[in-house]
């Protein structure tokens, strides 16, 4: 397989990460080497195999449509880093 | 001979290949996957709880009626509803979308392979849908130009969204808004969404290409947004196809780009170049279990699907004999319909009650703004007065004009019809021996009028009519007033 | 009396005989916290203050009588993955910093109801991403049996309070083993249920397929009173089963006779350290003569699990963990625009082990990538969750190692995470099927570090794998054993 620099930076800007070109080093090694290992499930035949979905056999979990939520700004907006009013404040987005 | 050849090829003819994706909000009580309201215009990040404003440890749970609401939109559509489905994550970062991805659906919708007839220009078009499926709203994002920064208001972020997507079989600008227009009228009849373009409860996203006329390739596409009215859709996709035919003639490339309409100036321009692609690395999402769609709840779901347009206007025309025009007026908004099927009941002239309905009732929604609500609640005139109006034109107790008075005076009163020509003595003079009386005091009291009809002028007859009119300050019955004035016109020889 | 040293329902029954207060108790709890946290680093908070309030509130119920839960009045520890309303929850990551949730997870909500005292909230590797404590962005926890060794994790700091006596009980969470196997580590009971037995509203997210709370305690009796307390159904999360809960402390006997005991070939190993197959097989043969029947069961997909659980485990958590965009909570860099604030953010505020899953789970989940490895994991996934459902055709519970070696030195495995990733081997195949599983002391190797016995049972079966554990505890004098702190 062998994982290129170019695709650990295309990861990382998928992932919001700005690495350092350490890091950058660094992961290209320890992912490709992951990534190898991974390719020992290429031994199994899975063709006629349905993907796992869940641990146990329940469907259809359901609300009801109700309100059962009380307006709280206030909690909400506790631990923003940068509010105005009720808002979030967040650097400027360009559309 | 080059002369000759370029002569008989012409210029290329192309056909416009357009595809659209509507985003619909359902008209759900609470959100997608949380217990806050939908209800617009509270204080921002008042309707937010730690599920939908994406804080660490919440899980979502998923709202039966907006499965319900699928499923309907699905089933008056023709699609296939999924007897299995599930929800996936969309992955992207952007402020407005809390978790860092949108919970929609992707591999396994929850309908699919449905079509909508189109009506336009005396004919019908069936345009197929792709796929319907649910998602979440993201919140909405301000820009605060006092300090450059944006202001996150996330009451949005989690309001329930169909996704109706269509196949590229639209060919004109003006299919492709009718096609709006019809899909907006299906949601209202079913009562899932209000269809508010301009409010954003109905948002539309356009996918244009052109291609040889003759051919079956798709030309590299263009995605418009901003398109916030019909108008706006119309207006985008003529610049938009204008824009790709005149590129490829003078021999141009042409980008597979996302364009924004810019409504002052009309015309589209490239978004901002996307810095990164986007990859958003769909997969089922672990939080949420299988939706199984068993027959039950599918033919519940049916047995409680209204009357659609569709069904209702062929109705209108099969069942009142009123023209395609009236009973598409009169089906394309359901509040509507249900209006004019009650007053018909009431009094059994669909003709005359259409017009009344088209003229002076639309006239009044407009001028009260009664028209922007999805249904009209409270009916300035019920549909029981509108009838028993027409009952009384039709026997002829009133004249068609002074029913306008009637009408007027109808409007937020509680009185009937009856009532009011009582009480205004508006009752129409039909006796022969009344209106004998006054037509000879009229042909008395205007001897030089009388002389030039003699002499042959058609035109002053108008004016003795006006005179037998005012006289009777209009009651009188005008058929027979004009019948009687004849005779003794006549009769004076 | 050593009040620490007492367990749940020890505690509970000297505090109806008003032997001491539940506010003597928590005093006696916070002082040995302060006599040996300097060395032992379990806690990132404390709630000191908080805890004795709640303690004078139990002591004012246990007064009045009236039907009370067991862990009235009892200090226990939690993680700090779980979100403690008006308490800091920090995640051991520095992106939450100055995090106070909001709302209480579930499983909180629960135990404060049965009228619990919450002691203060344990380290853990960042986002649980971990088997040692040592990708905590604070500190490192130590091992009560050896300062020198880890504790295990991600639930390091739960283990090493509980086998520290710096609380009666705790709650940690599992996702590849992180509860059993810092239960392993500290010589300690641990259960990780069976997924949806437990609710994970208000657990901080890392693999949402596999998450599951459970309790961490000094004997088996406590792990079946506490998950008596926190398992059932809840409505907020969609994952949670609705299935009665059983009275699991009430069935626990020591009569196993007849149980069908499944000796999976696939984990015992070459690599593994020959004290702890040892002590493993000296405890089969107790259970052997406990009258429980020994089958030789094969798990033909283990070799596999690990790759699959890094694909879907890392996946789902690079997907959990975009939240952390510093936004609307946590650390936000300062930044020139929208997109450095985001880089910048996620780059300061995670450790190089979350960023090793986030970039791994990115990565398999990216366009090209998607069929060749999340779709193809999930599907040996299956065969791996059918070798759980074929095994139990033939026996009602499976015994087996909880990690190739007892705790490894502080330091030795950091550098290499492929090698910590290995050492997940007999955990990780439990999360990936959902099956319920538990770890419990079953010796001690030559440098005195305890060894761990792994009891899995079938999905929902937590009362027979509870029994057979309770058995095994009962045969043996392990649990009585404390480190010496």
């Amino acid at each position: 397989m062998g994982l290129t620099r170019e695709e650990v930076q295309r990861v990382a800007m998928l992932a919001r990460l700005r690495l350092t070109a350490e890091e950058e080093n660094r992961l290209t090694e320890e992912l490709d080497g992951i990534l190898h290992y991974m390719d020992k499930l290429n031994a199994l035949d899975t063709s006629q195999v349905e993907p796992f979905t869940h641990a146990v056999d329940i469907v259809n979990a359901f609300r009801e449509d109700k309100v059962t939520n009380q307006p709280n700004a206030d909690a909400l907006l506790a631990n923003a880093p940068e509010k105005d009013e009720t808002f979030f404040r967040v650097p400027k987005i360009i559309e | 001979m080059a002369h000759e050849e370029t002569e008989r090829l012409g210029p290329m003819k192309y056909e416009a290949v357009i595809g659209l994706e509507v985003h619909a909000q359902l008209l759900t009580e609470s959100k997608i996957f949380c217990g806050c309201s939908t209800r617009f215009g509270s204080e921002p990040n008042s309707n937010t709880c730690p599920v939908c404003a994406g804080f660490p440890g919440v899980l979502p749970v998923l709202n039966k009626k907006v499965v319900e609401f699928a499923i309907r939109a699905g089933l008056a559509t023709h699609c296939q509803v999924a007897r299995s489905s599930r929800l996936a994550r969309k992955n992207y970062f952007y402020p407005d979308l809390p978790k860092g991805y949108q919970i929609s659906q992707y591999e396994l919708p929850v309908c699919t392979d449905g079509y909508i007839d189109v009506s336009g220009a005396g004919n019908s078009k069936r345009v197929r849908l792709t796929r319907i499926h649910m998602e979440e709203d993201a919140g909405k994002n301000i820009h605060d130009l006092r300090n450059d920064s944006s202001l996150v208001d996330l009451n949005r972020a989690g309001v329930p969204l169909l996704e109706i997507v269509s196949e590229p079989d639209i060919r004109s600008p003006e299919e492709a808004a009718n096609y709006l227009k019809t899909l907006r009228v299906i949601l209202q009849y079913l009562a899932i969404c209000d269809g508010n373009m301009e409010e954003g409860s109905f948002r539309c996203d356009a996918n244009v290409s052109v291609r040889p006329e003759g051919t079956t390739a798709l030309g590299t596409k263009a995605e418009l947004k901003n398109l916030n009215s019909f108008k706006a859709v119309e207006k985008a996709l003529e610049y938009e196809i204008h824009r790709h035919i005149e590129t490829l003639s003078n021999g141009g490339k042409l980008a597979q780009e996302t364009r924004l309409w810019d409504p002052d100036r009309e015309v589209t321009r490239p978004m901002r170049t996307k810095e990164f692609a986007h990859d958003y690395r769909y997969f089922p999402d672990p939080d949420l279990l299988p939706l199984v769609i068993d027959y039950n709840w599918i033919a519940e779901i049916r047995a409680s699907i209204p009357e659609l347009p569709d069904a209702r206007k062929a109705r209108f025309m099969s069942q009142y004999g009123l023209p395609a025009y009236d009973a598409e007026l009169l089906t394309n908004r359901k509040d509507v319909a249900d209006y004019f099927d009650a007053a018909v009941k009431a009094h059994s002239n669909p003709k005359s009650i259409s017009n009344w309905v088209m003229g002076d009732l639309f006239r009044v929604l407009k001028e009260r703004k009664l028209d922007e609500q999805l249904y009209v609640m409270t009916w300035p005139i019920q549909p029981s007065q509108l009838g028993e109006l027409v009952r009384l034109i039709d026997e002829e107790k009133i004249s068609g004009k002074i029913a306008k008075t009637v009408f007027d005076a109808l409007l937020d009163s509680g009185q009937s019809p009856q009532e009011i020509v009582a009480q205004k003595g508006l009752e129409q003079v039909s006796d022969t021996e009344s209106i004998e009386k006054v037509v000879e005091q009229i042909l008395a009291a205007n001897p030089k009028q009388v002389s030039e009809y003699k002499a042959g002028s058609e035109k002053v007859f108008g004016f003795l009519v006006g005179q037998v009119m005012k006289a009777t300050k209009g009651r009188v019955n005008p058929q027979k007033a004009n019948e009687i004035l004849k005779q003794k016109l006549t009769q004076a020889f | 009396m050593n009040l620490p040293a007492l367990t749940v329902h020890e505690a509970k029954e000297k505090l109806r005989k008003r032997e001491f207060s539940s506010h003597e108790l928590t005093e006696a709890v916070f002082d040995r916290i302060t006599a040996t946290d300097d060395r032992i680093h379990a806690y990132v908070t404390l709630c000191r203050e908080a805890a004795l309030e709640q303690a004078r509130y139990a002591d004012d119920r246990l007064r009045k009588g009236n039907d009370l839960s067991p862990l009235i009045g009892i200090p226990i520890a939690i993680k700090d993955n779980f979100l403690t309303r008006g308490v800091r929850t920090t995640c051991a990551s520095k992106i939450l910093a100055g995090f106070i949730p909001p709302y209480d997870a579930a499983t909180i909500n629960a135990i404060r109801a049965a009228g619990a005292v919450f002691t203060g909230k344990t380290n853990l590797d960042e986002f649980a991403m971990g088997s040692s404590a040592e990708n905590s962005a604070f500190f490192p926890t130590r091992n009560p049996w050896n300062t020198d060794r880890v504790p295990g994790g991600s639930s390091g700091g739960s283990a090493a309070a509980v086998s520290a006596d710096q609380c009666i009980a705790a709650l940690g969470t599992d996702t590849g083993g992180s509860i059993r196997q810092p239960a392993a580590c500290c010589g300690i009971v641990g259960l990780k249920p069976t997924y949806g037995r437990v609710s994970r509203y208000g657990i901080i997210a890392f693999a949402s397929s596999m998450d599951q709370v459970g309790p961490m305690t000094k004997d088996v009796r406590d792990c079946a009173l506490l998950l008596e307390a926190i398992a059932g159904h809840d409505p907020a999360d969609s994952t949670s089963v609705n299935r009665p809960v059983p009275n699991y402390s009430e069935a626990l006997t020591r009569d196993i006779k007849g149980t069908r005991l499944g000796i999976p070939k696939e984990y015992f190993v070459s690599g593994m350290q020959p004290e702890v197959e040892k002590a493993v097989r000296r405890a089969i043969q107790v259970l052997e003569k406990n009258g429980a029947v020994i089958e030789d069961i094969s798990l033909p997909h283990t070799e596999y699990a690990i790759a699959v659980y890094y694909i879907v485990a890392t996946a789902e958590a690079s997907s959990n963990l975009a939240r952390y965009d510093g936004m609307r909570y946590g650390h936000r860099a300062r930044a020139k625009d929208l997109t450095e604030t985001y880089m910048l953010s996620r780059e300061e505020g995670f450790g190089p082990e979350v960023k090793r899953r986030i970039m791994l789970g990115t990565y398999v989940l990216s366009a090209g990538y998607y069929d060749a490895y999340y779709l193809k994991a999930q599907q040996v996934r299956a065969l791996i969750k059918k070798d759980f459902d074929d095994a139990f055709q033939r026996c009602d519970a499976i015994v087996a190692p909880t990690a190739p070696t007892t705790a490894f030195q502080i330091g030795e495995k950091i550098q290499d995470p492929l090698q910590m990733y290995l050492s997940d081997i007999y955990t990780i195949s439990i999360n990936l099927a959902g099956v319920p599983a538990l770890s419990l002391p079953c010796g001690f190797d030559s440098d005195g570090l305890p060894i761990g016995l792994q009891i899995i049972g079938k999905h929902f079966d937590e009362l027979n794998l509870l029994r057979v554990a309770y058995a095994y505890e009962r045969s043996t004098e392990w649990h009585t054993k404390k480190p010496n702190v």
